[in-house]
This record gives structure tokens, C-alpha cells and sequence, in this order.
């Protein structure tokens, strides 16, 4: 084994104008430019996308799942944050 | 983590996310031998996509006509971007490319005995994908719903991707089939070639597959071989039938209780041998790719080297 | 599969006059050779390549060419007018009716050979499909149009590999200096007009090579002084593919490339 291996990037694919980049998997590169290309070739083969990012995986922070109670569960109770905890009046429109 | 018994121990919550039908995640506890068991049965997957552009590969530059020709390159380009995806989503566990590869280049990692067959003829690419491919996705399709969630997913990609190279083995076949005698009869006699090796591609008899209950019940596997086996049969005869070629296996029936196909019996000590590393082609195989990443290290190298000497640049700018 | 959508005034070939047909047949099909050969020579490495994702970087530019070559075989075969496919013209021609020049049939070497190669064709092309994208012949335009975007990705694939492998390491200069210096004098041809080449610039039917020479001679200036590669003097151009005398590579090529058609002739596959 040798230490030649690239770093290892993550790759995010906008598929349509209007959409959100979404992430699609990792490769790796020496480089961004090299990144950004190898990801056009690698993810992009069927017109998956018009717009690329690749971000250097090890700048990635990623939140703890041993944190994740802590994190998450207290939005479990807040239920009056979404529209359907109210009860609007059968006769009022469009609310 | 979503916590479904929290008196639980870390393994039983663990079972009881999996019995759920709940993914992991790359971050998530699992137990050590479930991350083992992933690295090596997804790196095996990788080595084999990566192994299994060879046998293919070697016919790019004599495919017979230009349509087949950029059929062909654009079906081993996939490959390779599936070895990409899965190796990648091994990587997730904690293993590296680098020593993925080296397990390969040492043999202490498999890959598909398959791959250990020659490639004799152009209807070779027409049973590679057409029975080769075929049997891949039965074992491949199920795996998109496997519990490890990077592995799913990639799954997911290999398979809509998949979907065209049996596709266009089966037209080669076809093809062959309707063209003149002697295409008629390279296509007969890539089957009788292909047919058995395939059936062991989905590896031994459940009664001699002593992981397939492990995992089985973590959810890394959801078929048994011999189910995928006979599936596989039942699929592929009346295709065979259809093209007018005829399985090599005397004993191959349809069986009406069963509602399944009667076959024969795979010769395993053919099977077992090739695992061992006896095939035709495993050394052969094995040498190609040892060659292409020693003789790839000074690129790689370069790449590195320049890459770093931009960055100390723009620092000092 | 490859051709651009055309028009229907544009897929009938142009009402030219015989002979003008006949030159324009044999440059048209000069383009188709080339393409063809490169892509063949890149499409040897895929399940080679010094990594996984060059390996899928060299098949995409493979698979490009291929298209584009297609394109040129099928207005070739429909200038001729005389019931050829493209499949026939590829396959069933022999080393010395192949017009390609001699810089793509040249075997891949290293890594370092293959980019270099690529480099001095990419920029050849490019400038090439940006002259024929304006040209007067609407077929070719087309064709022009669609490829050089993808000639344009090509140029930048090869030159950002051509100055990584200069300002690399000391290996990986000491391989592309060994490369340059076996392939530059195969570049001359490219930009060297054959006769049917000079008659066709002179009606101004295909883009004369003196005009696309400043830009290709500035970006290999911009790509060797980024690479800390001194420019090569001028070696003596090798000349002789675009008529027909090739070096010994090519008839190798195409023993494999043709072995199915030539063994079992007149057969659909």
C-alpha cells in the first residue's frame, strides 16, 4: 500500500433549475477542479444535473446520533408549530 | 438515533431498528461484526465491478460495429462508476479505498468467480449481459432495500443503471439469433460456456452458506442463494426458448406442483475451485489490475505533488 | 444515437457539384477517421486507467469522439452516395484509405503519452469545430456545434493533466518530457493542408489552418509555462497520415478493430 490516494470528496447535484442540491455520493480528487470534474463524469453521465458542488469530506461536520435525542426529540412536542394544530372555522377561506 | 426500546442493549436496540426496517446510517452504533461483514461483502461488490470490466473490456476494441462499440464502452464505463459508488459507500464504514484495493491486489479479498471465465467470442458480451447481468440484478435489486442506508442507496443507483446492460446483451443475442447459422451457433455455444457458471454465481447451496442466516437477519442479504438460484432459472428459460437456444442442462424441466423449474446440480468442485483461485483467468485478472494501480501511482502522485504546491502558492499570495 | 438533430434542409446533403462532392467526401471522412482512431486508442485503457474516476473520465472522452466520428461516417457515406453505411466505411477500408493523421493513431504509452497526445489533438479540434461551426456547409456546422462543446471539455481535461504531470513530481516530468518529445513532431500534420485540404480552404468550405494557428499557439504557450514545461523547438513534422501513409500502429489497430466484420463478411451484428 502506498500514500498516493486523493482525498475523498462528497459531490451534490442540483438535477433541475429550482431544486435544491442534493447529495449524491463521494469520490475522490487531488483537487477541486479535478473534484468538480470527476464529478461531472462520474455523477453526471445521464443528464443527472445543471449545477455541481463537491466539498472536501473531512470539512464535512456532521451532528452526533448519540446526540440525537438531545438534538431532535425536544421539536417531538411542539406540535403547534404546524398549521394543523388550529382548528379554523369551517366557513373561513382560504387560511 | 430513533430509540425503539431504550432498556434495550445496544445490540437488541440495534435488531430492533433493523426489525423495524429502519436504515443505518454511517455514524449510528452497530455492532463490530455487522461493519465487518458490510466492508467485506460491499468491497466484494466493488472488486467485482471493478474485476469485471476486464472480461468485457477486451472486447471494446473489436466490437463489430460502431453502435456496438459505444454500447459496449458506455456499459464498462458503468461499471467502473459502479465500483466508484461502492466503494465509496465502504469507505463510509471506516475502510479506505487504498486498503480495499490492497486486500484485492494481496487475494485476501474475492471478488465474482464469474469474472475468472474467459471471454471467447462476441456472443460472450451478449451472455455476459444478457445472463450475467441478469443474474446480478436478482441479487442486486434486493439489495437497494438493504439496512445499511450507503449501501442501499448506491444500490439504487447501480440498478437504474443496470437496467439497460442486460437489455442490450439480450439484443445481442437476439440478434445473433435471427442473423446466419454461424452467428446462430457462436450464440449456442456462449451459452453452453456461460449457463453453469452463472447458476454459481449465486453461490453455494444454502445447506453450505454458513453466513446467509446472520445476514439474513441484519438485512444485508434478503434472499437465500437457492431462492435466487431458482429464480434465476425460471427467468432464463423461457428467454432461452425464446431465442431458440437450449439450455445445457438435460435435466432442466418444468416442474407443474412446483410451479418452479426442475435443474440439474451445479458441479461444486468447479465452483469451489475458481473461489480458490484456480480459474482460467484469475491470475490474469488479478495481474491487470495489480499492473493498472502500480503503473497509475506516479499519476496519482503527480496529482498530489501539484496539488500541494497550488496550495502552498496561493498561501504565499 | 450520435447525430445532432438536423433539419431536414440540412440532412440533405448540399446540391454540390461532383468533383466538389467527391473532396468534400474524402475530408469528411478524414475527420471520421480521426475521431474514430482516437476514441479506439482511449477506449483501450477503460479497465486501465490510473484510477477509478480517470478511468470513467477517459471512456466519457472515448464515447465522445465515437459520436462525433459517426456523424462524420454518415454524411460521408451520404456524400458518396453509393449505398455505403457507416459501418462500412470503418470497417471495410484498409490502413492505406484511412486518412487519419498520424499523431492519434500513435499507441497510448503512459499516461503521460496519452495526455500529451490528447493535448496537442484537443487543441487542434477545438479551434477546428470552432471554424467549421461558422462554416457554409449547414451538415458540418451542425456537427461542429454539438462536438465542440465537448471538445472544449476536452482541451481543459487534458491541459489541467498536462501541467499537473509538468509541475508534479520529478517522475511525472521526466515521463511527459519523454512524451513531448516523442509525439510533438506529429502535431505539424494536423495543421499541414493536404491538397484536397487546400482547395477546400481556398473556397472556403472548410477553416483555413493558418487562421486557427495564433490561438492554438497561445493556449500550448499559457499550458507549457503553467506546466514549467519549456516550449519544444519545432521538430521536423511527420506527414503522411491524411494521405494515406501511416505508421506501422494503425494497420495492428485495425486488424482488431475490423477482425468480426472482415472473418464473417455482409453480416448484421
Amino acid at each position: 500500500m502506498n500514500n498516493s490516494e486523493w482525498p475523498l470528496w462528497e459531490v451534490f447535484i442540483r438535477s433541475k433549475q429550482g431544486l435544491d442540491h442534493k447529495h449524491v455520493g463521494s469520490l475522490h480528487a487531488a483537487d477541486a477542479a479535478m473534484a468538480m470534474q470527476n464529478a461531472r463524469d462520474v455523477y453526471t453521465r445521464r443528464l443527472e444535473g445543471v449545477s455541481i458542488w463537491v466539498v472536501e469530506s473531512r470539512h464535512i461536520h456532521a451532528s452526533n446520533p448519540d446526540e440525537a435525542a438531545e438534538f431532535f426529540d425536544p421539536a417531538a412536542d411542539k406540535v403547534y408549530r404546524h398549521p394543523t394544530f388550529y382548528d379554523v372555522p369551517e366557513s373561513i377561506k382560504h387560511m | 438515533m430513533e430509540t425503539l426500546a431504550p432498556d434495550l442493549s445496544p445490540e437488541a436496540q440495534f435488531q430492533a431498528r433493523i426489525d423495524a426496517d429502519l436504515r443505518i446510517e454511517p455514524k449510528d452504533w452497530m455492532p463490530e461484526a455487522y461493519r465487518k461483514t458490510l466492508i467485506r461483502q460491499i468491497s466484494q461488490h466493488a472488486h467485482s465491478e471493478l474485476v469485471g470490466m476486464l472480461p468485457e473490456g477486451n472486447w471494446i476494441t473489436r466490437a463489430p460495429s460502431l453502435k456496438r462499440k459505444a454500447i459496449l464502452l458506455a456499459k464498462v464505463q458503468d461499471e467502473a462508476g459502479h465500483g466508484l459508488y461502492l466503494y465509496s459507500a465502504a469507505e463510509t464504514l471506516g475502510t479506505s479505498r487504498d486498503q480495499m484495493l490492497a486486500d484485492l491486489h494481496s487475494g485476501k479479498a474475492k471478488y465474482s468467480s464469474i469474472f475468472n471465465y474467459p471471454t471467447l467470442s462476441w456472443a460472450d458480451m451478449g451472455c455476459v449481459g444478457w445472463l450475467v447481468d441478469g443474474a446480478a440484478i436478482l441479487n442486486q435489486v434486493p439489495l437497494c432495500r438493504t439496512s445499511y442506508g450507503p449501501y442501499a442507496r448506491a444500490m439504487v443507483r447501480v440498478c437504474k443503471e443496470e437496467s439497460f446492460h442486460q437489455r442490450q446483451g439480450f439484443e445481442i443475442m437476439q440478434t445473433l439469433c435471427e442473423g446466419a447459422p454461424v452467428q446462430k451457433e457462436m450464440a449456442q455455444e456462449a451459452l453452453n460456456r456461460w449457463w453453469w457458471p452463472t447458476l454459481m454465481m449465486f453461490g453455494p447451496k444454502d445447506a453450505d452458506s454458513p453466513n446467509t442466516e446472520q445476514s439474513m437477519k441484519w438485512r444485508i442479504k434478503r434472499f437465500t442463494n437457492d431462492e435466487l438460484r431458482q429464480k434465476f432459472v425460471d427467468m432464463m428459460v423461457p428467454q432461452a426458448e425464446f431465442l431458440g437456444l437450449k439450455v445445457p442442462d438435460e435435466k432442466v424441466r418444468w416442474n407443474e406442483e412446483r410451479q418452479a423449474y426442475d435443474f440439474g446440480e451445479v458441479d461444486w468442485e468447479e465452483f469451489w475451485n475458481v473461489v480458490k483461485g484456480n480459474g482460467l483467468c484469475n491470475h490474469e485478472r488479478l495481474q491487470a489490475r495489480v499492473q493498472a494501480h502500480e503503473e497509475g501511482a506516479w499519476v496519482r502522485e503527480a496529482a498530489l505533488a501539484h496539488a500541494a504546491k497550488r496550495k502552498e502558492r496561493a498561501a504565499v499570495a | 444515437m450520435a447525430t445532432p438533430d438536423l433539419s431536414p434542409a440540412q440532412l440533405a446533403a448540399p446540391a454540390y457539384p461532383a468533383e466538389l462532392r467527391s473532396q468534400l467526401f474524402q475530408y469528411v471522412l478524414q475527420l471520421a477517421d480521426t475521431s474514430l482512431i482516437l476514441a479506439h486508442r482511449l477506449s483501450e485503457w477503460c479497465g486501465h486507467g490510473p484510477v477509478l474516476e480517470q478511468d470513467l473520465a477517459l471512456s466519457n472522452i472515448a464515447l465522445d469522439l465515437l459520436g462525433e466520428a459517426r456523424s462524420y461516417y454518415q454524411y460521408a457515406a451520404e456524400l458518396e452516395g453509393r449505398g455505403r453505411t457507416e459501418d462500412d466505411l470503418a470497417y471495410l477500408r484498409s490502413a492505406v484509405e484511412y486518412r487519419n493523421p498520424l499523431l492519434v493513431e500513435q499507441p497510448n504509452g503512459d499516461f503521460a503519452y496519452t495526455v500529451v497526445r490528447q493535448f496537442l489533438f484537443d487543441n487542434f479540434h477545438y479551434q477546428l469545430l470552432k471554424g467549421l461551426q461558422n462554416g457554409p456547409d449547414a451538415r458540418l456546422a451542425a456537427i461542429a456545434e454539438k462536438s465542440l462543446k465537448e471538445a472544449a471539455y476536452h482541451l481543459k481535461w487534458s491541459s489541467e493533466w498536462l501541467i499537473r504531470l509538468g509541475d508534479g513530481t520529478p517522475e511525472s516530468r521526466r515521463r511527459l518530457d519523454k512524451a513531448i518529445a516523442t509525439l510533438w513532431r506529429f502535431a505539424g500534420e494536423l495543421t499541414t493542408p493536404t491538397p484536397n485540404e487546400s482547395q477546400l480552404q481556398e473556397l472556403g468550405l472548410v477553416p483555413d489552418y493558418a487562421a486557427l494557428l495564433p490561438a492554438m499557439q497561445a493556449h500550448v504557450a499559457h499550458v507549457l509555462a503553467e506546466a514549467t514545461v519549456p516550449l519544444p523547438t519545432a521538430p521536423v513534422a511527420q506527414l503522411g497520415g491524411k494521405t494515406g501513409r501511416h505508421s506501422e500502429h494503425l494497420g495492428y489497430l485495425l486488424a482488431e478493430l475490423q477482425y468480426l466484420q472482415r472473418t464473417y463478411p455482409g453480416l448484421t451484428w
